[in-house]
């Protein structure tokens, strides 16, 4: 099973807007909760890293008996280096988005801690790709 | 203990998600960065923050919180009631910092 969802950077009114229907996806193929709450997890702060920094992106879910792997594709800034964003705590994000309590720098730590595989590539003013698979 | 209890004995206001006021209390968690909320609170706690915004109901729903608590007197935004409504997950608010509310709720569901 394929899902793909598109999202706007800098809409905030939607942001989780795909996770929560891949959660549904999810519950209903009777996926162990302990499972999806990982796969949540990694997939909002993917979600939110697009909105908040990207100007657009495509999250394309493929579902199979053996897990799920998401790739999230965007155009946007791009990120200089890489394991500087890694870092717990280092964050690009607006004064604006930090108000809002995004921005704190654990997006990219707390989807590796909670994925099983995890690939991330990106070209300053091109975009980024970002990739994870989780076991079922 | 479950929200309709919380409500009652703490004298919370009830926003929105009315139909969800009877989710059971399995703890608390406090902060006002949603990464943090989004990585390590548990299902069926309370969560306790100054953040109004839509985007608390987004976490409260796919974290499978019981109920949002907003501290010093904050109103939700009207879209951020919608999803409440919608996805059954109550906003509160409260008049007490977060401090002295969250002193309060340990003492009651420890």
């Amino acid at each position: 099973m394929e899902l793909v969802y598109k999202v706007e950077g800098g809409d905030f009114n939607k942001a989780g807007h795909a996770s929560s229907q891949i959660k549904r996806v999810l519950k209903q193929l009777g996926v162990p909760p302990v499972i999806i709450k990982r796969v949540v997890v990694a997939l909002y702060e993917a979600e939110v890293n697009i909105v908040a920094h990207a100007w657009r992106g495509v999250i394309t879910a493929g579902i199979d008996e053996s897990g799920i792997r998401v790739v999230l594709d965007d155009e946007g800034p791009g990120i200089p280096n890489i394991e500087k964003a890694m870092e717990k705590g280092y964050s690009t994000a607006s004064q604006e988005v930090r108000d809002m309590g995004f921005g704190a720098g654990m997006g990219l730590p707390n989807i590796r801690s909670n994925v099983d595989d995890f690939k991330i590539s990106s070209e300053v003013n091109k975009g980024t790709v970002l990739d994870f698979f989780i076991k079922f | 203990m479950t929200i309709r209890e919380l409500v009652k004995k703490m004298d919370l206001q009830v926003f929105s998600g009315e139909n969800g006021l009877d989710r059971e209390i399995e703890g608390g968690y406090v902060s006002d960065l949603l990464s943090d909320v989004m990585g390590f609170s548990q299902e069926g706690e309370v969560w306790v923050t100054l953040q109004t915004h839509k985007n608390i109901m987004a976490v409260a729903s796919l974290k499978d919180l019981a109920a949002i608590v907003l501290v010093k007197g904050l109103k939700p935004d009207e879209d951020a009631m919608e999803v409440s409504n919608e996805e059954e997950i109550p906003i509160l608010g409260t008049d007490k910092s977060c401090f002295e509310f969250t002193g309060l709720l340990w003492s009651l569901i420890k």
